[in-house]
């Protein structure tokens, strides 16, 4: 099989295009190369990762640029993941001038080439939302498992780059994801176990310890799996998003199944192999991610992903009339803090002493060495805190998170 | 003695292998600056890939890796070639970026670190150059 392409691509590659559009085309061409791809097809929407200048450094910077000045331009829908800081807030939140005069740099070239730049890891809350069966071009682990399994998109576990390749030329290699037979799962994950708090249908935390149970057991197997998940009772979009944000950081999952849940579930057959998880073993890896008591925590983050206005909604329920001594962050969207603003419940936060960090997260922020304790109900920072950033980890539930924001303040207050 | 691959990103080079089994991940697992492998209990470990033709079985890690490939270039850190078993999109896209010769499904066992070899990527070949060639005359 070799690969087949039109003139317009062949042009591009040939630089009749420009140098963005030659590089981006090089790019997915490899790509097809290494897959065994025969042609290129379009795509409608694009989320480029790859945009804290703390991941990207001054050669990240100087790659950007030169695209923008090779006259890459956006054919397509394209969205930004988060960057390292927010982008009209920043000095409230203690970041290095240089580093925001930089990090404003990469956003300019991203917006030189008509990229829009809603800086989140949660572009499908954001005006970037493809519908079913449509084929993108999306970076972000989290984002891509989500389009896949929850909206039923089809895009390919996408890097930084080879996003933004699909962004400037508007295709992207067909293989992988892009081919029904590749959806097909491989797998039975047979959950008995249930969360116990689920009247908000809030369960972040449970539903991020079970996507780390799956994703490490897929990881042990080596292949690459598709699992179907089977006995769940039904999942919120704030669930899933959590559950999408962990099996993708545990497993590398690009794509599962959830029985009445996800949209292409029904399409195919029960494969024979079964997975297990029995009742009381998500709570049990749940206990075994905290790694550090309450009274340790320095620093406390909800918003990974990126916080839905319903989570902030919640938060906003919770804290009011109380008052926060920790350093806390809510970290999302910066629209979706445009609705929290308009409902007032940005005021209501703020008002309690916790932060808003708006375009940017806790693991593409510049905080290593500011804190050395995270609490957070998200599995995915938990593996990001450690790694990337030396933080010990207090994972527990959304309502446990702010139980100890707000009985800390109480202590205080009777002492 | 040639041997052949399929080329990934074209161009030539010449230098010495550095030879590793285990996987590379580039973010996080090599040091932007100076080439050196950071990953704990890498084989590599405290080895500079800097002016290396670099030979391991394939990438992991971040897709940023493709980033630090570029960021070893600019900062003349950068290996001269990459040779894998099977390359994958984080490795490939470095290469493409930094413009750093690459061809993979080549037979890694052929390969010792301290062999000198001609990287020709634009035709996918791989000339290992005997020891005694290297010999400085007396």
């Amino acid at each position: 099989m070799s690969l087949e392409l039109t003139q317009i691509e062949q042009n591009m590659l040939a630089g009749e295009h420009g140098f963005a559009a030659r590089k981006s085309m090089e790019i997915l061409v490899a790509l097809a190369k290494i897959y065994a791809a025969d042609r290129m097809i379009p795509v409608s929407s694009v989320q480029v990762a790859g945009v804290s200048y703390d991941n990207l450094g001054d050669a990240g910077l100087e790659f950007i640029e030169t695209m923008a000045d090779g006259g890459g331009k956006a054919r397509v829908l394209t969205t930004l993941n988060p960057a390292g800081i927010d982008i009209q807030d920043w000095q409230r939140l203690g970041v290095d001038e240089q580093f925001a005069k930089k990090q404003k740099q990469i956003l300019t070239a991203f917006a030189r080439m008509n990229v829009i730049t809603t800086c989140t890891c949660t572009p499908y809350l954001a005006g970037n939302l493809p519908h079913y069966g449509e084929h993108i071009a999306w970076a972000e682990s989290s984002a891509v498992c989500y389009a896949n399994s929850v909206i039923g998109a089809k895009t390919n576990r996408e890097g930084g780059p080879s996003a933004l390749a699909s962004a400037i030329t508007g295709v992207t290699p067909q293989y992988g994801l892009h081919l029904t037979h590749h959806r097909k799962p491989d797998l039975c994950v047979e959950v008995t176990d249930k969360p116990d708090h689920s009247s908000e249908q809030l369960a972040t935390s449970w539903f991020g310890a079970l996507g780390k149970i799956i994703g490490q057991e897929l990881e042990r197997k080596a292949a690459k799996h598709i699992p179907l998940i089977r006995g769940l009772p039904g999942a919120s979009l704030e669930e899933l998003k959590s559950f999408c944000a962990s099996i993708a950081t545990y497993g590398g999952v690009g794509l599962f199944h959830m029985e009445g849940i996800t949209p292409e579930a029904d399409l195919f057959e029960h494969p024979p192999d079964i997975l297990r998880i029995e009742a009381g073993a998500v709570d049990q890896m749940a206990e075994a991610m905290r790694q550090i008591t309450s009274t340790e925590v320095d620093f406390i983050n909800l918003g990974c992903p990126h916080l839905s206005i319903k989570e902030i909604a919640y938060i906003a329920h919770r804290l009011e009339g109380h008052s926060v001594n920790r350093e806390f962050w809510i970290t999302t969207a910066r629209t979706t803090k445009q609705i929290s603003d308009m409902m007032g419940y940005t005021q209501i936060i703020e008002r309690s002493g916790v932060k808003f960090a708006a375009d940017t997260c806790c693991i593409v922020a510049p905080i290593k060495g500011k804190y050395h304790t995270l609490a957070t109900d998200s599995a995915k920072a938990c593996y990001y805190g450690y790694a990337k950033n030396a933080f010990d980890i207090y994972f527990n539930s959304l309502d446990d998170i702010l139980n100890l924001a707000i009985q800390d303040a109480n202590r205080e207050q009777s002492a | 003695m040639i041997l052949r691959g399929r080329s990934i990103y074209p161009g030539t080079a010449q230098g010495e292998a550095l030879v590793s089994s285990m996987r590379i991940s580039f973010f996080g697992g090599v040091d932007p600056e100076t080439g050196v492998v950071l990953e704990k209990d890498h084989e590599l470990e405290g080895q500079s890939v800097a002016g290396k033709i670099l030979i391991f079985p394939t990438g992991k890690g971040s897709t940023v890796g493709s980033y630090t490939i570029y960021r070893l270039k600019k900062n003349r850190a950068n290996p001269s070639a990459i040779l894998n078993v099977h390359c994958e999109p984080i490795t490939a896209v470095g290469c493409i970026l930094a413009e750093i010769p690459c061809i993979d499904q080549i037979e890694i066992e052929k390969f010792k670190t301290g062999m000198f070899l001609h990287v020709n990527a634009d035709i996918g070949a791989i000339e290992i150059i005997q020891n005694d060639d290297l010999k400085p005359l007396k």
